[in-house]
């Protein structure tokens, strides 16, 4: 009894020390800090810190250039003209609490995520069903191209059963990615361990933590003093000094966000296009890239990026030029008044500007359009508030300006933010077009998700593009540029522009 | 007998204050500009999500369209029952949200002014005893310290002992480590004022007759100070430290932002924005009735230390 003893303390001995060195430490553990908190536990609500960590898969992804890969469905099919598509999920996926992945599950899944706030919540979706083959079918009233798209956003991941409770909340995050959860404390800290029966390319480094870092100087001082080895969302001001640093590679990224001024163009002021464009033409991109963004290139006065081909004019830019501006108001009716004012019939040329203080740059470029539209006599008056103002202005048509950073590639596929944004009713969209009197817009969006002619789909979004061009229902000012810093321990790291995963499995240590 | 008064009358003093204060809160929540689904649904579903689709589910999920009135029943009603409800952006219990902020709070508040009062005491005491010179110098890096917003001095602290020495951690929470930045400069901030009460009171202590008869009588300086001296100068000391340390719970918005310290004034802050009512009230509630805590016993060591104060009120 007494060697038993002893042989179970020495074992207990011999186990200690990997024990302690399996304990998320400095060494083990890859320390990812980025600006945005989880509210909760349901993907639908924060769905995107649990897909980029990769704890939750949804059924497809998609590569860089928005094309659908396989995900959890290893194959998919498009049958009966659009209507039906079908998907076949892998075999042998197992949860992180070790049960299987089947089609009842993952149909279950989806049918819930209607009634929530997800990709899929207003699609033209009848039915979701299993069927015998470990497929799950979709069924649509009408063909809707985006779909697949939309099964590759966060807030379709798919979770296991065991992680609902009876009234359907989520109570625990129990996905099929390549990490488990070890350890969450809604809504800073998120810390994930290596699933070691997940079924694609396992991960080489034992652990990964998220940290909500609010303040940009605090994340900048993170990845400077090499406590953090991933730092998203760098301070531009910061970058020339941290790529001084040996220690940390700085890594520059497109991304499909966009600076815009959404115009209530049901607004007297701003109801004709000539008045939009000449609003347009008074913004000094250059300058607000330049000396805010800290990227020149940055400056586009198109809503989307190049690299969405379909959705760009090659070769299409209008420069600053103020007098041309001040020419196109002058033939609507504008003149100065002895204050450097525009007026038309007694009434001075003035706007409110409404935009929030999610992201710092937002309210430094409002008050820079407010000086520069100060110079044609145009004045703006900046009001920061909660970015639920833009939509509950859009709704009661309060609203007159708002400086958004609209983010396309929310859905990988640009046809299903711009449906919402341009066709989602008679009035425009919560954060896209207001009052803005074009209907062939909306018509032909409506109609290209039914469009399976590739060369005939290019065309008509090439048109909207320049309809949204020489129109302006939103005037863009610059796109986005992620700065990244990431300590050179590490090796492998790419950058996800739809910010779907941080590919913390393809990451090594050097 | 005159301790069980006091705690009694505390008692009903906590209850009107949590009425009070539970009120108040609601009524200043229903008076503020903007629709409070759309806030509600810009803080569960972030900025990009947000939209009127959004906000009209949590308009029917929450019932915001129902009275204020029978909103504000039902929040005494549960109230009552011991019930805080639940957060409308995290749907987690909001007793589970304030117990994890409250206690990271008081941790970084108790460490704070722990060495506040390890900075204060003997820089006030040393400066009342000697004056001259070292008073002076004190006197202008107090002001210089207090002059400086607390995030200038978190930063001083984060590039001299993490980036510059490499001994601490810059942000986070979860090991003794994380906890000694912040409360730093939550300690430097405070004792900035801290060692001129402490010097005010010493000095007081030390020209006062008492004193000097203390020593006339063949005391040490030692002695008189242990037995004439602490206990006459503490009293005002215990009772601002007191008073800092619930001003300090709520009001370290900015530390906890640069540290990444998940504290209530922090979570407060962001549930404001979210109009996150019930983790509002609730993290009111625990601050009015610590407050009420802290004073009685803040008025209770007081009375201990100089019982001559008069009665327990």
């Amino acid at each position: 009894m007494k060697n038993k003893l002893i042989t179970v303390f020495l074992g207990g001995l011999a186990l200690l020390p990997a024990a302690v060195t399996a304990e998320p430490n400095q060494q083990n553990t890859v320390n990812i800090q980025a600006a945005f908190e989880f509210s909760s536990l349901d993907p639908t609500r924060s769905g995107f810190v649990f897909t980029r960590m990769q704890v939750l898969e949804t059924l497809l992804n998609v590569d860089s250039q928005g094309g659908l890969l396989p995900g959890l469905a290893s194959e998919w099919s498009i049958e009966d003209g659009g209507k039906l598509w079908r998907l076949t999920l892998r075999d042998q996926v197992h949860f992180h609490d070790a049960s299987l992945l089947t089609a009842q599950q993952v149909a279950d899944e989806l049918n819930r995520g209607l009634n929530k706030i997800s990709a899929l919540r207003g699609l033209p979706i009848t039915s979701i069903n299993a069927n015998a083959d470990n497929q799950v079918e979709i069924k649509l009233s009408a063909p809707y191209r985006p779909l697949g798209a939309a099964l590759a956003h966060y807030s379709t991941a798919i979770l296991a059963d065991a992680a609902y409770n009876d009234a359907g909340e989520v109570t625990a995050l129990i996905g099929t990615g390549p990490f488990s959860v070890q350890e969450i404390a809604v809504p800073h800290k998120l810390v994930v361990e290596r699933f070691d029966d997940y079924w694609g390319k396992k991960a080489q480094i034992e652990y990964a933590s998220y940290l909500t870092g609010h303040r940009a100087e605090a994340r900048v001082l993170q990845a400077r003093s090499g406590q953090a080895d991933i730092v998203f969302g760098l301070d531009p001001a910061s970058v020339p000094m941290l790529k001084r640093l040996p220690t940390l590679e700085i890594v520059r990224s497109d991304l499909p966000r966009t600076l815009a001024l959404k115009l209530n163009a049901g607004h007297r002021f701003i109801a004709e296009p000539e008045a939009r464009q000449a609003l347009s033409l008074a913004i000094n991109r250059q300058g607000i890239a330049t000396a805010i963004l800290r990227a020149p290139d940055a400056a586009t006065d198109q809503l989307l990026p190049a690299y969405m081909s379909d959705w760009y004019l090659d070769g299409q830019s209008e420069a600053y030029n103020l007098e041309k501006a001040a020419g196109m108001l002058a033939q609507l009716g504008w003149t100065k008044n002895s204050e450097g004012w525009l007026e038309r019939d007694g009434e001075r040329f003035e706007l409110d500007l409404i935009t929030y203080a999610d992201r710092p740059e937002l309210t430094t470029v409002a008050t820079a359009v407010q000086d520069q539209w100060k110079q044609l006599g145009v004045k703006l008056n900046v009001n920061v508030t909660n970015s639920s103002a833009i939509p509950s202005g859009h709704s009661d048509d309060s609203l007159e300006v708002a400086l958004i950073a609209r983010n396309y590639g929310i859905i990988a596929d640009p046809l299903g933010i711009l449906l919402k944004d341009f066709a989602s009713s008679d009035k425009g969209g919560d954060w896209g077009s207001m009052n803005w009197s074009n209907t062939w817009v909306p018509e032909t969006l409506n109609a290209m998700v039914s469009d399976n002619d590739a060369a005939h789909y290019q065309e008509q979004a090439q048109s909207i593009a320049e309809a949204l061009y020489n129109e302006r229902p939103l005037i863009p000012v610059a796109s986005y540029v992620q700065q990244t810093a990431i300590n050179k321990r590490l090796s492998g790291f790419r950058f996800d522009p739809y910010e779907r995963s941080y590919f913390l499995n393809e990451l090594s240590w050097k | 007998m005159r301790l069980r008064n006091l705690l009694l009358k505390r008692l009903l003093q906590l209850l009107a204050v949590s009425w009070g204060v539970g009120t108040l809160t609601f009524l200043l929540m229903r008076a503020l500009p903007g629709d409070m689904a759309y806030r509600i649904a810009a803080g569960r579903y972030g900025m990009d999500a947000v939209d009127s689709d959004a906000a009209a589910l949590v308009r029917e999920e929450l019932g915001l369209d129902q009275g204020a009135w029978s909103t504000y029943w039902s929040w005494l009603g549960d109230l009552l029952q011991w019930n805080l409800g639940n957060s409308l952006v995290s749907g987690q219990p909001v007793s589970e949200s304030l117990w994890h902020m409250l206690g990271h709070s008081l941790l970084l508040a108790g460490a704070g002014i722990l060495l506040a009062a390890l900075i204060a005491i003997p820089l006030g005491l040393a400066s009342a005893y000697h004056g001259g010179w070292l008073n002076r110098i004190l006197l202008t890096l107090s002001t210089g310290m207090r002059a400086l917003p607390v995030f200038v001095i978190g930063l001083l602290a984060v590039v001299v002992f993490a980036l510059e020495l490499n001994l601490l951690p810059v942000a986070g929470f979860g090991t003794p480590a994380h906890l000694v930045l912040p409360a730093l400069t939550l300690g430097l901030s405070l004792a900035a004022i801290a060692n001129r009460v402490v010097h005010t009171e010493a000095e007081r202590v030390f020209n006062a007759p008492f004193y000097e008869f203390a020593q006339t009588k063949g005391l040490s300086a030692w002695q008189a100070f242990l037995r004439h001296g602490v206990r006459n100068m503490s009293v005002p000391v215990v009772a601002f430290f007191g008073v800092q340390l619930i001003t300090v719970v709520e009001g370290v918005v900015m530390i906890e932002s640069l540290f990444s310290w998940p504290g209530i004034g922090h979570g407060l802050a962001h549930a404001i924005f979210a109009r996150d009512i019930p983790l509002i009230q609730g993290a009111a509630l625990m601050m009015g009735i610590l407050f009420v805590l802290l004073n009685t016993l803040v008025d209770l060591a007081c009375y201990w230390l100089d019982p001559r104060g008069g009665q327990l009120a």
